[in-house]
């Protein structure tokens, strides 16, 4: 018979560093690999898309925002999991920014402007989003008995 | 992305309905090829009658998003009707935080889409 393996709250933590350029395919095999993270600690499915969603979110602004679509640059993820908590770092080359001066994406003068969702979206579905100063690194957690905040 | 392209687009009496052949659209690329296969529809049309289904749509990005209002701000300007409808809940629930629900018309499905279209197409 199998020897069952450990259970989510006896495992290792997952600890990983990825050092990304904006290429698709390396984008999805670090998605995977958080998934599949996650899915050993026995998170659901609603952390699944959750999370998903955050980090694809915070690659973007990464390679869009911060290294200003500079092909040279990178964007560096450490990502770690245990039963209760999930925690990301995204960070760029950039200099940073203030996410105080992105508008609010849902007030009436803002609604119908195409871009600016990214960070609001990852604040609703993330327990906290926290950007270490100069403003080039993004640190997200979840922790797991909250869930989606929407 | 599949051979076929992001999204298929097909022609029917009352609307035109474009449907997305992947289950994420997340892709910054891709999505810009939506974009602009979505303007040349609106741009082809003297009034576009715009239906987007998301049958099978797993994941969404605000970059998708932002493609979505700029395509209604086109199709608006034709004097034209843009709907989205089959929307799985999880990604109803995008629309609702960021309240685009309340900008872009969202429809249960495909049958409640075309009636909701008014006027000739």
């Amino acid at each position: 018979m199998a020897h069952p393996g450990p259970t989510p709250s006896h495992r290792a933590p997952f600890e990983r560093t990825w050092v990304l350029r904006e290429q698709r395919d390396s984008i999805e095999a670090l998605q995977a690999d958080v998934g599949r993270a996650l899915h050993d600690f026995g998170y659901g499915e609603a952390c699944a898309f959750a999370v998903r969603l955050a980090l694809e979110e915070a690659l973007v602004n990464g390679f869009r925002h911060g290294n200003k679509g500079d092909a040279s640059k990178s964007v560096t993820v450490r990502c770690r999991v245990d039963a209760g908590l999930m925690q990301l770092e995204v960070q760029d080359e950039g200099e940073g920014f203030n996410p105080e001066t992105v508008p609010d994406p849902t007030a009436e003068e803002n609604i119908e402007i195409p871009s600016g969702r990214g960070i609001m979206l990852m604040r609703a579905y993330m327990t906290s989003v926290e950007y270490v100063p100069p403003g080039n690194c993004l640190r997200i957690t979840y922790r797991r008995e909250e869930g989606p905040r929407a | 992305m599949s051979a076929q392209g992001p999204i298929r687009i097909s022609t029917e009496p009352e609307c035109t309905r474009v449907e997305f052949t992947e289950k994420h659209v997340i892709d910054e690329v891709v999505i810009r090829q939506i974009g602009n296969e979505l303007t040349k529809l609106v741009d082809a049309s003297p009034r576009p009658r715009l239906v987007v289904s998301f049958t099978g749509v797993e994941h969404l990005s605000s970059a998708a998003l932002g493609t979505l209002l700029t395509v209604m701000n086109r199709v608006r300007a034709k004097d034209g009707q843009l709907r989205l409808c089959d929307i799985a809940p999880q990604i109803l629930q995008i629309f609702e935080i960021t309240k685009l629900n309340k900008v872009l018309r969202i429809e249960k499905d495909l049958a409640a889409a075309k009636a909701s279209l008014g006027g000739a197409a």
